[in-house]
């Protein structure tokens, strides 16, 4: 266990590092998956197609080939940015399909009434979907969303794979591997790191669900 | 009558079965090391148990081109493969009787430990971190860490090069050189993949301007790719010593691995297992560096 308290300045580091990955990660994949939401219930048909394509390739594709692709194929076409830059997109890109999903439910869950009051007062797609569907919908959806991010925040281990590095679990790959310590202690170190960030995370959201929550 | 058949049948099927076990056997590239006769051992050491056994099981990487590499044909080829059959010679065990476990960088010390494998010969770099946990015999060879770059790159000659460029350098999660490479370049500017081939795809798509790890796993990268995509600086900048993993204290063993490396150089079969497999690509032939006490 002294391996914890010698090197926690690196634990630190791939903390960080990988809460900056989450962040900008979460900002994207909150703004694309909603936006893919919209486009899936939207009343036009080829913004459905594609919302549902967009669903069906980023859902079923393993995270690892979706990386590969942002880290390996992008470059070749000529598109040149950091790993850190394709491996966050590529994972905000990823989750996006989950995040869609769970927005879609929950505008599902509010009762046609709401959408079809709305539109007799004259309001648009745009706007009943932004003031009165989202509204209403984000409040069933905080549990499954919730999950969603925390599984984001543990796939980041995988972006870190793929030339970001510095992350929590790459920092356990070089204490154990590179420096040659015991690999148990240091992945209990990097358990606990991900604990450290997941924990509260999930606190938060509970704390947010009872205070969206609404009697019905 | 039907049972006879049927046995028939069970008795060819086990043959096949049989004979799919034996095959797979290993030879490096037309490497065939000297296999020791009815060897004998002082009763209780570890060589006498491998000998009695007739069987070894030996890390070694299998994704390592021109050291340990893993061909369709399941044959093994490569410098280690070479070398581990060295050993297992001298143990009396030809190399067809070799069990060959792959064992990734991040894995070596834990296989040893708890018996995955007896030996381990996988560009295994001797320092005292890892001495904590296993012994080493040898060291078989000196590699050194060096950088690779594409053959048009005329502006970094050396790590020392590195500082007051902005050349982004690539090397693997976890490895001893991509801690000492950061002597020269920051985090910021420094890539790690999981395999140093991911390095070499993002070194020929330009994301990174050169890859740095051991010389003789870049000899090995730039022997795979077409001719004259990337080269190798050649200005090597540390010192390691590879050595043969066994399991902690087993002082006899290793005074056994040793003593079988400096018979290997003797009769030139060292230098075959060179010539036949990185020497391929390499220009010098090295000689058996000075092995290390067992102690």
């Amino acid at each position: 266990m002294q391996v914890l308290t010698e090197n926690y300045q690196l634990y630190l580091n791939g903390i960080w590092t990988t809460l900056q990955i989450c962040f900008y990660a979460g900002l994207l994949t909150l703004l694309v998956g909603t936006a893919v939401a919209g486009c899936r219930v939207s009343p036009l048909a080829p913004l459905r197609a594609f919302g549902t394509a967009w669903v069906t390739v980023f859902r079923n594709c393993p995270l690892v080939v979706v990386l590969f692709f942002m880290a390996f194929a992008i470059p070749t076409l000529g598109l040149n940015a950091s790993y850190f830059v394709f491996g966050t997109i590529g994972l905000a890109l990823y989750t996006s399909a989950f995040v869609c999903e769970a927005i879609r439910s929950g505008i599902n869950s509010v009762s046609p009434g709401q959408a079809e009051a709305a539109r007799s007062i004259g309001l648009g797609f745009t706007q009943t979907l932004r003031l009165v569907i989202l509204p209403q919908a984000v409040r069933s959806i905080v549990p499954p969303l919730g999950s969603v991010m925390i599984a984001m925040i543990k796939n980041s281990a995988i972006a870190g794979a793929f030339g970001v590095g510095g992350d929590l679990y790459e920092t356990g790959t070089r204490l154990s591997s590179a420096q040659g310590e015991a690999i148990v202690p240091v992945l209990l170190g990097v358990a606990l790191g991900y604990l450290i960030i997941t924990i509260p995370a999930g606190l938060l959201l509970g704390y947010v669900e009872r205070k969206v929550a609404i009697a019905r | 009558m039907r049972k006879g058949k049927l046995t028939a049948a069970a008795v060819a099927a086990s043959t096949t079965l049989l004979l799919g076990a034996c095959g797979g056997g290993s030879s490096s590239g037309g490497f065939s090391a000297p296999v020791a006769e009815d060897p004998s051992f002082e009763q209780g050491t570890t060589m006498a148990h491998y000998a009695e056994q007739g069987e070894i099981t030996i890390g070694t990487k299998k994704d390592q081109p021109l050291f340990g590499l893993q061909g369709l044909n399941g044959e093994m080829q490569g410098f280690d493969v070479a070398i581990g059959e060295i050993i297992a010679g001298q143990l009396g065990i030809p190399a067809d009787k070799i069990v060959w476990q792959e064992t990734p960088s991040k894995n070596r010390e834990k296989y040893i430990q708890d018996g995955t494998v007896d030996m381990v010969v996988a560009t295994y770099t001797i320092n005292d971190k890892r001495a904590e946990r296993v012994s080493f015999a040898g060291p078989y060879y000196e590699a050194g860490q060096d950088l690779m770059v594409r053959q048009d790159n005329d502006s970094i000659t050396g790590a020392e090069s590195l500082r007051d460029s902005d050349a982004k350098v690539c090397s693997a999660h976890g490895s001893t050189p991509s801690e000492r490479i950061r002597e020269y370049v920051d985090e910021s500017r420094l890539v790690l993949f999981d395999s140093y081939s991911k390095c070499a795809d993002a070194l020929s798509n330009g994301q990174v301007q050169a890859v740095t790890t051991d010389d003789a796993i870049l000899m090995g990268l730039v022997s795979e790719r077409e001719e004259d995509q990337f080269k190798v600086v050649g200005n090597t900048f540390s010192e390691e010593p590879y050595g043969v993993g066994i399991p902690k204290g087993d002082a006899d063993f290793c005074e056994f691995v040793n003593e079988s490396l400096r018979t290997a150089a003797e009769n030139g079969s060292y230098a075959e297992a060179w010539n036949t497999t990185a020497g391929q690509v390499s220009e010098r032939t090295p000689e058996l560096p000075e092995l290390r006490s067992c102690s």
